[in-house]
């Protein structure tokens, strides 16, 4: 199974590559070779991600340099838990992403490159999730996340070209901080492959230049997560794509670039879970607590429909933060391992639930906005009579994401709650509460505005959307009710293992270190030895 | 390792300068300038970390049987190899912040950023 892991990566790649040729053959601005190729691969990625399941840990060492028969100089593609879950978690919504695309992209333009683009993307968070050395990490990052400059100005009108440039700029910022950190990190350990990286770090004395590296790695994907003092380009870039991509960016790709890389570096190369990494724990939580309040009480006051999903998307990656610091907190201070892994299983079970509510919510304001024509709150209103599928699928994730039961984003918050609680963070516990509450607001008005009343003759002139779209939604929501009920299918083979991944974080080195000897410290001296 | 300081307060006056560029200038052009002396400076930082004075490049002949003697008279040539693609990557950008300002200048008809202002709150 380790040698379909490359495929995650080159399948999507090779399809951007064809979806433009193909649309070259066919006249004018439908591209159904792309869609369908687009499509195809979308289902393919989802059914691999979805059988990679539950599989050991293993690594791909890509061309056999492994260090057994050739010497490890090579990349590596890792499956763990953590890896699993991503990979099913991103598939997943961009495949739901692209059936919705096929009505909706229809409207715009250059629709072979949009699948292009959509297929680099994939491509690059695909290779985020299984990078297995900093150094490819930060490459697929960089394609996953240029791809979506792109997109994000896909529409080519005033907001989306002011929008794009401020993301473009804030991002190759943070990809400069991440590459001066891992340009540390390599002075300091002599190793790119964080399995290696992590054991030198191990036995340096922690000093200013580690810290660093850190705080350069928490500036850096934090603002690819956007948390709080990071966030200023979000609630611009994510409404201004289309809706789709929305979806795609809010759903995946924050969570891609941003969380899962934090955590893989702070848990697996920083060590954050042991004694010396409660400094790191400590800045997680207080990040993901500013993030949690401070996105929400910016989303009340919002009127444009996808802006206000936006800055709640900054709140709940807070929420994912803030279960993920706590986790670590306790484990580096020594507290209880079952506090911890329930804070850790709460904060992923969030991450998992988020992708499916947000995913969802900015589909709907997609819908709206192809069926009426705004997303402004003050001109929507009845659609319930107007765009019944729609409506009910905005209720069940508004509820979600409100953290009202029987949904999913109540139990996770509810795990996150309790597990803040029972680690004594009690003034935290109070807040995630409170947010949660002033996030139930903000989306009595999303309902009361858009959903309910009379509203606009824009709104009540509006038709269902298309079949395509209309199936996409009821997935995500169906999702957002099935992930409420704690299946132990989902339990056991999604999260269980991924947070296993990161509260067992030592046995990051033993899965996925070169199989063959030790590298000797001397940087080249091993690699060329074993050379023939 | 005898490299002096120097070079890396180097780096770092780029870094600074890039930052302070993207931060207070307001035109964009002057901005993405900004974007690429940042670049440059990450750049410039991985380089320094794999140069050692008066060492060698590091392509191995036949005649140099010992590899341990060989390493430690050579520079370390996987900064360089980073920087190849930190460099692609970086141009990937920068073309793609140049054609955002192309666009940018037909619809606003400014490259100023203060006048560049429709999304708020």
């Amino acid at each position: 199974m380790t040698a379909a892991l490359p495929l995650f990566v080159a399948v999507p790649l090779a399809g951007a590559f064809v979806a433009p040729l193909l649309a070259r053959r066919t006249a004018g601005n439908d591209a159904p070779a792309a869609r369908t190729v687009a499509l195809v691969i979308g289902t393919l990625l989802l059914l691999g991600s979805v059988l990679l399941l539950g599989r050991p840990a293993a690594a791909y060492w890509i061309g056999g340099w492994d260090g057994v028969t050739r010497p490890s100089i090579g990349l590596s593609l890792v499956s763990d838990g953590l890896s699993q879950m991503l990979l099913v978690t991103v598939n997943a919504v961009a495949f739901l992403a692209l059936i919705y695309s096929w009505s909706y992209i229809a409207r715009y333009s250059g629709q072979a490159l949009y699948y292009c683009l959509f297929l680099t993307m994939l491509a690059g968070m695909n290779g985020v999730v299984l990078a297995g050395d900093l150094f490819n990490l930060f490459v697929f990052m960089e394609v996953a996340v240029i791809a979506s400059y792109a997109l994000v100005a896909f529409g080519v009108e005033r907001q989306e070209l002011e929008a794009a440039f401020k993301y473009v700029v804030l991002g190759s910022v943070s990809s400069s901080f991440v590459l001066l950190a891992i340009g540390l990190l390599y002075n300091l350990t002599g190793h790119l492959n964080m399995a290696l990286v992590a054991d030198r770090l191990a036995q340096l004395e922690p000093g200013p230049a580690v810290w660093l590296a850190a705080g350069l790695f928490i500036a850096g994907f934090g603002l690819k997560a956007a948390m709080v003092p990071f966030h200023a380009w979000l609630p611009d870039a994510h409404p201004s794509a289309p809706a789709p991509i929305s979806a795609m960016l809010s759903g995946v790709l924050i969570k891609a670039v941003g969380v899962y890389a934090i955590c893989r570096i702070l848990f697996h190369v920083f060590a954050i879970t042991t004694p010396a990494g409660g400094l790191y724990a400590n800045v997680l939580l207080a990040l993901g607590a500013l993030s949690m309040l401070v996105g929400v009480l910016l989303a009340i006051g919002q009127w444009d429909f996808k802006r206000l999903l936006a800055y709640h998307s900054i709140s709940q990656m807070g929420y994912v933060f803030v279960g993920l610091g706590v986790g670590a907190a306790v484990l580096a201070h020594g507290g209880s391992r079952a506090v911890a892994a329930l804070a850790i299983f709460g904060g992923l079970f969030h991450l998992v639930n988020h992708a499916a509510f947000k995913s969802l919510l900015f589909l709907c304001s997609g819908s709206a906005e192809y069926a009426t024509g705004t997303r402004d709150l003050h001109h929507l209103g009845g659609l319930k009579r107007s765009m019944p599928v729609t409506a009910g699928c905005c209720r069940i994730a508004a509820l979600s994401i409100a953290g009202v039961p029987p949904f999913n984003g109540f139990w996770s918050k509810l795990l996150i709650v309790i597990a803040t609680a029972q680690a004594g963070y009690w003034g935290l516990a109070g807040l995630a509460v409170f947010v949660s509450f002033m996030t139930l607001l903000s989306f009595v008005k999303v309902q009361r505005y858009a959903l309910e009343g009379a509203g606009s003759p824009a709104a009540q002139a509006a038709r269902e959307v298309p079949l395509t779209m209309r199936s996409a939604m009821v997935c995500l929501a169906v999702a957002c009710a099935v992930l409420g009920v704690l299946t132990t299918w989902h339990k056991s083979r999604l999260i269980t293992p991924a947070e296993q991944a990161l509260t067992s974080a030592a046995t990051y080195f033993e899965h996925f270190r070169p199989p063959g000897a030790p590298l000797p410290p001397e940087r080249l001296a091993g690699h060329r030895e074993a050379a023939p | 390792m005898s490299v002096t300081i120097l070079p890396f307060l180097l780096a770092l006056v780029l870094l600074l300068i890039g930052l302070y560029v993207i931060i207070a200038k307001k035109n964009i052009i002057k901005i993405i300038l900004g974007v690429a002396i940042v670049e440059y400076a990450i750049n410039l930082f991985l380089v320094l970390l794999g140069y050692r004075a008066g060492a060698a490049a590091p392509i191995r002949t036949p005649e140099q049987t010992d590899a341990a003697v060989f390493a430690s008279g050579a520079v370390d040539p996987l900064p360089q190899a980073l920087i190849l693609t930190a460099i692609v990557i970086g141009l990937g950008c920068l073309a793609l912040l140049v054609s955002l300002a192309v666009r940018l200048h037909e619809r606003f008809g400014t490259f100023d950023m203060t006048r560049i202002r429709e999304l708020k709150g």
